[in-house]
């Protein structure tokens, strides 16, 4: 019997000290919570890649005496992970927290992480592209995110490639070689043709993006959310376009060392360029190639490709703060000095029209007037209804599809069978 | 029971008092206490840390597995319909697959050289042991990112070595990460790479276990090298062999980094999946995918069923081969 109890007791003092550890694993200090009214002392602000915001967040530190800290991250891939430990454990999230296009969409269905920005912020619906404000929405009508940038497409293009292959130079008759993606199709041949076999772009995913999102439909989710990648036009259309391209492609995966570093080596002379992509073709391109790069017009007309929103997490100590913080980052006036800085391309229509924008040149695209080429194309953008695993069915079923075709490892009509066998489950929710 | 040495000595000067009594009774049962309990403090911070890092993520995981868990959403429990599924899941075969084929690729090969190098480092003419000890070490010192991206690099289809080295031969460029085969080379390549020095100090270290004076009855009885070492040294060493085949069984079973980090990152391992390995697949359903982290969690549990089972498979297996 003594034996019996012992062992108990000892399996109790046992349970009770890891329930300890535990519990001081687990109680943080997230239980002093603010007295009303009262300031904060510190607002914390999470982004990604760049957004220019540096400047910003000083000023608002005078105006207002809170301090901000700005943490940066460089790339999603490592962002995102951050972010759903931030909101599956309910701690550690920034005040305010930017979210792009794909990450938005994915958290919608669940929008209790996040606060509702109406009630805390002034009435904005009339003062950004009005699709744009609507994605910030989430299907419960709670308004998750404020918009800060839109990714407006165009084609970065290497001048000095077009020319040693007979190609024309000039920004407009660039543009004018592909009023369609069949007259880019064509480009591509004559590129190869003059240049001895080399290709135009750097890989068939990267047009399938560029048709995409041009609005011409839903893309794999209907409005209602149902999964519809399979039978979408819109899809079949990219899919084609896309697959149509693959003897102009240098088969570079995005991202890859084969891409980057075929942006120096000039493996292809031509990729589309959101706005933000800008400042990772001249990253990958380097100083010794500034000046060589241009800006054209997308063929087809005008698209959008990502973009982000700034919103604020359920956790958050000070959700009004944080709303009011928000808001002043997404101004019109903050929009363009954000643009100036890093380039993230502005949502708010007073900072569209703002001179200081439309005037302004990208230096080391051969001064091309980007401010005027993504603003025109901006006008441009047709809606596009995202569904909530948008960015899994494109990364990891359409794409990885497109890539097997584009390498040879399987025929058009095996590699759309892969994408729709798996657009099924990475769509799932 | 025995004084412990732990037990306070009465101090001599002490005057005798009504409560001495009491006071011997008190350190009686301190002592007992002492000797009863005492050892189990002394091992409780090891079970208090595997408690909280390792008994308690097994125990959540396998509550997990039971759900159909959303990482920032609603857990709804489903009872085994996670296992289930498992079972008429072609991307968990494929990926089982791939774990085992690349696991054999980089095992076999790499236990056989870690063999022959311990047998040649053992022996006793080699000048410089400890410099070659050491340096056949160094690969496990770098970083396994480090090893991936330079192996990476080395692979590339457009500016790699191996390429432009196939190129003299003749050879047309080989899309390293577009074919089962050549991936699975390419991260076996790594894999060795790291690990065969690691294995051949263990090795060695059972080597020189075994006692000398085997060798020299063994050599004045005219015993070749050779046969020393299929005599002598294979069968001396089973429990070292033992030891080093389940280490490397567990390795290769988590593969995980030198694959993702082939194919920059992309957790679903080359467009087709040609080289995506358990590991990975559970990454992808368990933290990649948002809502399918219960079904991660069920992938999480298989993985250490099999290890289990191959670790048992490869053990039986050594033992009978070696006796």
């Amino acid at each position: 019997m003594s034996v019996t109890t012992r062992r108990t007791r000892l399996a109790a003092a046992a349970l009770a000290a890891i329930t300890a550890i535990g519990g001081l694993a687990a109680c943080g200090n997230d239980d002093d919570k603010p007295a009303a009214g009262e300031k904060p002392a510190k607002l914390v602000v999470d982004t990604f890649g760049e957004m220019g915001y540096d400047e910003l967040v000083k000023q608002y530190e005078k105006d207002t005496g809170i301090k901000v800290e700005l943490r940066k991250t460089a790339q999603l891939a490592e962002y995102r992970p951050k972010l759903v430990r931030y909101l599956a454990t309910g701690k550690g999230a920034a005040d305010v927290t930017a979210l792009e296009e794909g990450i938005l969409n994915e958290f919608k269905p669940n929008a209790r992480n996040w606060s509702d920005l109406a009630p805390l912020v002034s009435d904005h619906s009339k003062d950004y592209l009005p699709w744009k404000w609507e994605l910030g929405k989430a299907p419960d009508g709670r308004l998750i995110g404020l918009p800060t940038d839109v990714g407006s497409l165009a084609v970065c293009y290497r001048k000095d490639l077009f020319q040693a292959a007979g190609l024309p130079t000039e920004r407009d008759q660039v543009s004018a070689l592909w009023p369609d993606w069949n007259g880019f199709h064509q480009a591509g041949l004559k590129y190869k043709q003059g240049s001895g076999g080399k290709a135009l772009i750097d890989s068939i995913t990267a047009v399938s993006n560029g048709v995409m999102f041009q609005g011409n439909g839903d893309l794999f989710y209907d409005k209602e959310d149902n999964i519809i990648a399979d039978t979408s036009p819109a899809v079949k259309n990219a899919w084609d376009t896309a697959t149509s391209m693959a003897d102009i492609s240098a088969k570079a995966q995005t991202w890859s060392p084969e891409w980057s570093g075929g942006f120096k080596q000039g493996t292809f002379a031509a990729t589309f360029c959101p706005s933000w992509m800008l400042g990772i073709v001249s990253d990958n391109s380097g100083p010794a190639n500034k000046g060589k790069w241009d800006v054209a017009s997308v063929p087809g007309g005008g698209g959008n490709w990502g973009g982000s929103w700034l919103a604020v997490p359920a956790q958050s100590k000070y959700p009004k703060e944080a709303a009011k913080l928000a808001e002043y980052l997404t101004n019109a006036k903050s929009q363009v000095e954000a643009f100036k800085l890093k380039g993230p391309l502005p949502t708010n229509l007073e900072a569209l029209k703002n001179d200081a924008f439309t005037s302004y040149t990208n230096e080391y695209f051969s001064n091309a007037p980007t401010g005027k080429i993504f603003g025109e194309s901006v006008a441009k953008i047709q809606p596009t209804h995202l569904g909530p695993k948008h960015q899994a069915v494109k990364e990891n079923a359409l794409e990885p599809a497109l890539r097997a075709f584009e390498s040879g490892q399987a025929n058009k009509a095996k590699a759309w069978e892969q994408f729709t066998k798996d657009a099924k489950t990475q769509g799932a929710f | 029971m025995s004084l412990s040495a732990t037990t306070a000595p009465p101090s001599p000067a002490a005057p005798p008092s009504p409560d001495v009594d009491a006071r011997r009774r008190r350190g009686r049962l301190l002592n007992r206490f002492d000797v009863k309990y005492s050892p189990y403090f002394y091992i409780a911070p090891f079970f208090l840390i595997f408690g909280a890092f390792g008994l308690y993520p097994m125990v959540r995981t396998a509550w997990m597995s039971l759900h159909d868990w959303d990482m920032i959403g609603d857990h709804t429990f489903i009872g085994f319909d996670n296992y289930t599924r498992l079972f008429s899941d072609e991307y968990f075969w494929n990926a089982l697959v791939n774990t085992f084929g690349i696991f054999a690729l980089s095992t076999i090969p790499q236990l056989l050289l870690a063999l022959f190098l311990a047998n040649l480092l053992n022996r006793t003419f080699l000048r410089a042991k400890t410099f070659f000890r050491m340096a056949i070490f160094m690969p496990n010192v770098v970083s396994v990112a480090a090893v991936a991206i330079v192996f990476g690099m080395l692979f590339q289809r457009e500016f790699g070595l191996f390429n432009w080295l196939l190129s003299f031969v003749g050879v047309d460029p080989v899309d390293w990460d577009g074919q089962r085969w050549s991936s699975w080379f390419a991260i076996s390549t790594m894999v060795n790479w790291r690990w065969t020095g690691y294995n051949t100090l263990i090795l060695l270290a059972g080597m020189q276990a075994i006692p000398k004076d085997l060798y020299e009855a063994a050599a004045i009885d005219g015993a070749s090298q050779w046969r020393q070492f299929w005599q002598i040294t294979l069968p001396m060493l089973k429990p070292t062999f033992i030891f080093v085949v389940i280490l490397s069984t567990i390795g290769g079973m988590q593969l995980f980094t030198e694959p993702l980090l082939f194919a920059n990152g992309n957790i679903l391992g080359g467009s087709q999946r040609e080289f995506q390995t358990l590991a990975m697949y559970m990454y992808e359903m368990g933290i990649s995918n948002l809502n399918t982290a219960g079904y991660g969690a069920a992938v999480a549990w298989a993985i250490f069923m099999i290890i289990v089972v191959v670790s048992l498979f490869n053990f039986l297996l050594v033992r009978r081969s070696a006796k």
